[in-house]
């Protein structure tokens, strides 16, 4: 019966991510009900000091030129040989724009089998199982996970990043990665996130805009009513997507993580990845006509009416205090 | 230039959803089925890459209710060929068993280009484009906002987190997982759908038996408790505002 449980590190230019702490995390909760040992990979050029603070019991890192930057055939091809060879209970890669697609392929390729979208896991008697976010947060699922070998997607929620982080350092073993085959893919270049005129990450009071706008023009009243109350518009990503307000301003897993004292959210729903880049606030308001909406689930307090009808209200009530 | 994108249908989140009898699956009952939002920017990706670059685009959805819906409006959209893979959908098919029905059926269609949305919010084994591209031996980059055609090759852009991204050269054939499409997806006048209607024709081909193996099992199947942590305020429009108010200056915001 296999045992130890490995995670697929993600870092990005220098930086490990979150992710992968609240992996590790998730990852010791797990090797607790199958007795084996937390196996930390990192795949990389020149970054074995970002295995320092990883709180695994052993560290694979796969030192190689041609993994410096990220590309989902050397991760795979990597951790295809590595399996193979460890033998893992499970191998657990963030649900992200790294890990998500080199488990896929993995469990094609490998035939292995994958749960996607985890939030959580829990154990008894040796078995382990998975709870998994799906419809957007509107859903959990829970099961057994696949035996012998599983890959395993993660979303963060379930866990904290400090209960991945150590101070005592892991014992790291250099490895090469296999002789790539037949890679087509190449990196061009990085474009940096464009710098909007404001940083919605040190801002005390966001107002931020969802679908439930409707209209570019509708905007409008979320600008007034930032303007009366002295804060910051920011967005969901529909909203970004359609062009009527620049990335600088979007608030979630593909755009910034936010910790204003306030985060007022007008007509969000509450995706999970939206709500990943605001867990850091202090105080969630949440207006929104659905009863049922995700954002209640996190937010301190919740008004269930239409923004266009209370928005206007609130910003006249304020120029007029 | 052969494009071929994946959409399918997908639980409209505005709506309520509820789980059936067996505790291990949505009850589909009064379900309202849309196309997933980024197939739909596949879609949209699929038509500008056609517009500029003359690239010939088919369609290719499983036959869930509500497909010839999503298929004439893509025709009316500037897609050239229509297919829906026909089957027994009835009781819930995963990914792997979609991804390995489809791969005979993208390997003789030839195509340079293979566009899909990069996750749908019921994937629950993994996302259709990377399973794919497993089966078929190519490359795949996902999470895309931007792609450029030349010979034989794509610079497609992925995303990361916090506003970065890479520009990636890859040999085509390739799969992409579409993020966003250039530009928002288009709107097609409900005349130009029937239109289509007239005039297109959707293809059917036969799934035959799925293979499913591979993929979780379900125990069970819950609603997170909504509204557990949040006070709503209620009462006149008026209160609301007054209440808000006094929380914001609660809270030293104003
Ligand atoms: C962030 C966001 C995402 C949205 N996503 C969707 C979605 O996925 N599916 C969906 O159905 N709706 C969606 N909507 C709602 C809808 O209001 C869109 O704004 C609408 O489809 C117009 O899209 P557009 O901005 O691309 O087109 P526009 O550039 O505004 O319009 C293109 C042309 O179509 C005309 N037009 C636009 N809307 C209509 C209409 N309803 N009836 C007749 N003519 C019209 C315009 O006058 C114009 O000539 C969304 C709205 C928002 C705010
Ligand atoms: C890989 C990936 C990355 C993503 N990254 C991000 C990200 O960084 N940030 C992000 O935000 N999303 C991201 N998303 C998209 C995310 O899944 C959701 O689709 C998105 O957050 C939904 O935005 P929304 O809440 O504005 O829209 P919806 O989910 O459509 O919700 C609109 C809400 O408005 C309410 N409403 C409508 N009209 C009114 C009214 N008049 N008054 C009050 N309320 C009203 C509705 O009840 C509904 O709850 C990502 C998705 C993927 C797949």
């Amino acid at each position: 019966m296999n045992k130890d449980i490995l995670v697929v590190i993600e870092h990005i230019r220098g930086e490990v991510a979150d992710i992968s702490y609240m992996m590790i995390a998730a990852a010791r909760q797990l090797a607790e009900t199958t007795e084996g040992e937390v196996l930390a990979v990192l795949m990389g050029s020149g970054v074995e000091n970002l295995a320092g603070n990883l709180a695994a019991d052993k560290v694979i890192y796969f030192e190689d030129p041609q993994l410096a930057d990220f590309t989902s055939s050397t991760y795979q091809q990597t951790l295809e040989i590595l399996i193979s060879e460890v033998n893992p209970r499970a191998v657990i890669l963030g649900h992200t724009s790294i890990g998500m697609e080199v488990a896929s392929l993995l469990s094609a390729k490998s035939d292995l089998p994958l749960v996607s979208t985890c939030l959580s896991f829990s154990g008894e008697n040796g078995l382990i199982k998975f709870t998994s976010q799906l419809y957007g947060g509107k859903i959990l699922a829970e099961g057994l996970i696949p035996e012998p070998i599983a890959l395993l997607t993660m979303v963060p929620g379930g866990y904290k990043p400090e209960d991945g982080q150590s101070s005592t350092p892991p014992l790291v073993t250099t490895a090469a990665p296999p002789q790539f085959t037949d890679l087509q893919i190449s990196i061009k270049q990085y474009i940096e996130p464009e710098t909007g005129d404001v940083d919605i990450t040190l801002q005390p009071l966001l107002i931020a805009v969802g679908r439930g706008i409707q209209l570019e023009d509708n905007i409008e009243i979320a600008e007034e009513l930032a303007e009366a109350i002295g804060g910051v518009v920011c967005a969901s990503r529909p909203v970004v997507d359609q062009g009527w307000l620049p990335t600088s301003r979007l608030v979630g897993k593909s755009g910034y993580r936010v910790k204003p004292k306030v985060y007022l959210a007008l007509g969000i729903s509450g995706a999970p990845e939206h709500t990943e880049g605001i867990a850091g606030s202090e105080t969630i308001i949440a207006i929104n006509t659905d009863p049922a909406a995700p954002i209640f689930n996190i937010a301190k307090y919740g008004v269930v009416e239409d923004i266009f009808d209370l928005v206007p209200l609130l910003t006249e009530k304020i120029e007029e205090s | 230039m052969n494009i071929v994108v994946l959409a399918k249908l997908v639980p409209d989140l505005v709506e309520e959803l509820e789980i059936d009898d067996s505790g291990i699956a949505l009850d589909m009952t009064w379900l309202r089925l849309i196309i997933n939002e980024l197939d739909d920017h596949a879609i949209e990706e699929a038509i500008l890459l056609k517009e500029r670059t003359g690239a010939n685009v088919t369609v290719l959805a499983p036959d869930i209710e509500g497909v010839d819906d999503i298929l004439f409006t893509a025709a009316a959209k500037g897609a050239d060929r229509l297919i829906k893979i026909v089957g027994d959908y009835e009781s819930g098919v995963n990914n792997l068993g979609l991804a390995r029905v489809l791969t005979p059926v993208i390997k003789d269609l030839q195509p340079d280009l293979i566009l899909a949305g990069v996750e749908a919010h019921e994937d629950l084994d993994g996302s259709i484009g990377p399973l794919l591209a497993g089966y078929l031996d190519l490359p795949f980059i996902g999470y895309v906002a931007s792609i450029e055609l030349e010979e034989g090759k794509a610079t497609a852009t992925k995303e990361y987190p916090g506003g970065l991204s890479a520009e990636m050269e890859v040999a085509l054939p390739v799969v992409l997982g579409i993020q966003v499409a250039d530009e928002p997806p288009r709107y097609v006048a409900v005349s130009k759908v029937r239109q289509a209607m007239k005039t297109a024709e959707i293809e059917e081909l036969e799934a035959g038996d799925f293979d499913l193996s591979g993929g979780p099992t379900i125990d069970r199947m819950y609603q997170p408790e909504v509204g557990e942590s949040a006070t709503i305020i209620d009462g006149s429009l008026d209160d609301i505002a007054d209440s808000l108010i006094g929380i914001f200056k609660e809270l030293g915001v104003q």
